[in-house]
């Protein structure tokens, strides 16, 4: 149900992301005030729209579960919300490594983008205990579906208060990543981000195949132990949905 | 709805298991921040953040215990045979948690301005009273709704806090900022509007979002 097309996409991540990085280390140009260590950008950036794109989308599947009850949906907002929160921990590190090396420290509060997103990975970071604490399949899909759509609603509003905290103390000296990249820069950049958006859609993809994969197995496990008069396999509890 | 506000305001009267504790838990971290920081007294920006953050952190102890009588003593199986709109046990459990945040401010604000303020700002009563009441619907709103979501959960004393205290990052952000210049050492100066429209906005984002969803909490 979940692998097809994960053939192409997996080659056409593979490809993408080659790419990129290619173009960022021989193609675009060195940053003229910062040198090399800028083009650390061309990874940041897109594993922070990637993420958050991932949390958003990980709200949609969350109304449309609650929506229909189909579980296909919950898995999905479940695999969208967990491969953000990787892709969260890398925008984050990659964001440190970059306030340390172009303004001297590993966190800059006065960077409203850089707060935000540690709020919104915060909040994030609590999705898998809550699912964990909840042991009815059905209640824990629910509870978590409305999660994921007050969280996804909280991003955009989290990104607006964050920014007025800042931008009205003091005037946004540390902005670099404005509009007025070099064409070089920019292409370079939107080759990133296809990349970056290719391989989460693949990871998810290779998620959902997998987990449905174990699913179907340990259906077929418990058959055969039916069959053998065994007690019948106990799942265990976990936190990413069980059955579809 | 009026019964509902009623029964959980009455139980509050005759058990007092929110609000003393609430207010002894403020009372406390005041004194606590009065050594953490070995101020005597503290003003503007300090001043805002110490009253802001003990007031949340004591909001987070009574939206705890918001929903407790239902789950363990089978209140929403009583109400889901009601036949009452479900979103009613929402705006009714918001309105009682509005009711604690006001009677424990009642109380823990004035021991603030006793313990630790060093402005007595009477002129800026009113706007302290404007932003206290817009923050306290939207920690209503909000709690009302992290408690639905935590009373699901077998983790609830962990679940609740670290969930609600991310969402109301916002909520802390506007609230400080606007009441900070109220409570400067020079007097109180004119109150940020734009931190209150801020603070509505939040309540009626949030509001309309929890109004939507809740229904989903309660379904079994």
């Amino acid at each position: 149900m979940f692998a097809r097309g994960l053939k192409p996409l997996s080659i056409a991540s593979v490809v993408l992301i080659i790419g990129a990085f290619a173009m960022v280390f021989f193609y675009a140009p060195n940053d003229a005030d910062q040198g090399f260590i800028q083009k650390i950008f061309y990874l940041h950036v897109p594993l922070a729209i990637a993420a958050l794109g991932g949390f958003v989308a990980g709200g949609v599947w969350g109304v449309r579960y609650l929506r229909d009850g189909d579980r296909a949906h919950d898995l999905r907002s479940y695999v969208a919300i967990h491969i953000s929160l990787i892709l969260g921990i890398g925008a984050l590190v990659t964001g440190s490594i970059w306030a340390k090396a172009s303004w001297g420290h590993w966190w800059v509060w006065e960077e409203p983008t850089l707060v935000s997103f540690l709020i919104v990975f915060l909040l994030y970071a609590c999705y898998q205990p809550l699912r964990f604490s909840i042991e009815d399949p059905e209640r824990q899909a629910r509870t978590a579906a409305v999660f994921s759509i007050v969280a996804g609603a909280f991003v955009p509003l989290n990104f607006l208060a964050v920014r007025m905290a800042e931008s009205f103390t003091h005037p946004r000296v540390l902005s670099q990543t404005g509009g007025s990249m070099p064409g070089d820069m920019r292409l370079t950049f939107l080759v990133s981000l296809l990349g970056m958006a290719v391989l989460f859609v693949t990871l998810c993809k290779y998620e959902l195949t997998s987990k449905q994969a174990s699913m179907q197995l340990r259906a077929l496990k418990r058959r055969l132990a039916a069959d053998d008069d065994e007690a019948w396999l106990p799942t265990g509890r976990s936190a990413a949905p069980q059955q579809l | 709805m009026g019964a509902l506000v009623g029964k959980d305001l009455r139980v509050e009267l005759r058990t007092g298991e929110a609000i003393p504790a609430m207010l002894l838990f403020s009372v406390s971290t005041f004194v606590l921040f009065h050594f953490a920081l070995d101020r005597r007294s503290v003003e503007g920006e300090l001043a805002a953040g110490v009253l802001w953050v003990t007031l949340l952190f004591a909001a987070v102890l009574g939206i705890t215990r918001l929903f407790v009588a239902e789950r363990e003593q089978g209140g929403f199986d009583g109400f889901l045979l009601a036949p009452v709109d479900r979103t009613s046990l929402f705006v009714a459990k918001a309105a009682v948690l509005f009711c604690f945040l006001v009677a424990v401010e009642l109380a823990a604000v004035p021991a603030f301005a006793i313990l630790l303020l060093g402005p007595t700002p009477w002129d800026a009563v009113p706007e302290l009273v404007a932003v206290l009441l817009l923050a306290d619907l939207g920690v209503a709103v909000l709690g009302t709704l992290v408690g639905a979501l935590g009373i699901q959960t077998r983790a609830r004393e962990v679940i609740v806090p670290i969930l609600a205290l991310p969402l109301m990052i916002p909520l802390v952000i506007a609230a400080a900022r606007a009441t900070s210049p109220l409570l400067l050492e020079a007097g109180a100066e004119a109150l940020p509007g734009r931190w209150l429209v801020v603070l509505g906005l939040y309540d009626l984002v949030f509001g309309l979002l929890a109004f939507a969803v809740f229904d989903f909490l309660l379904e079994d």
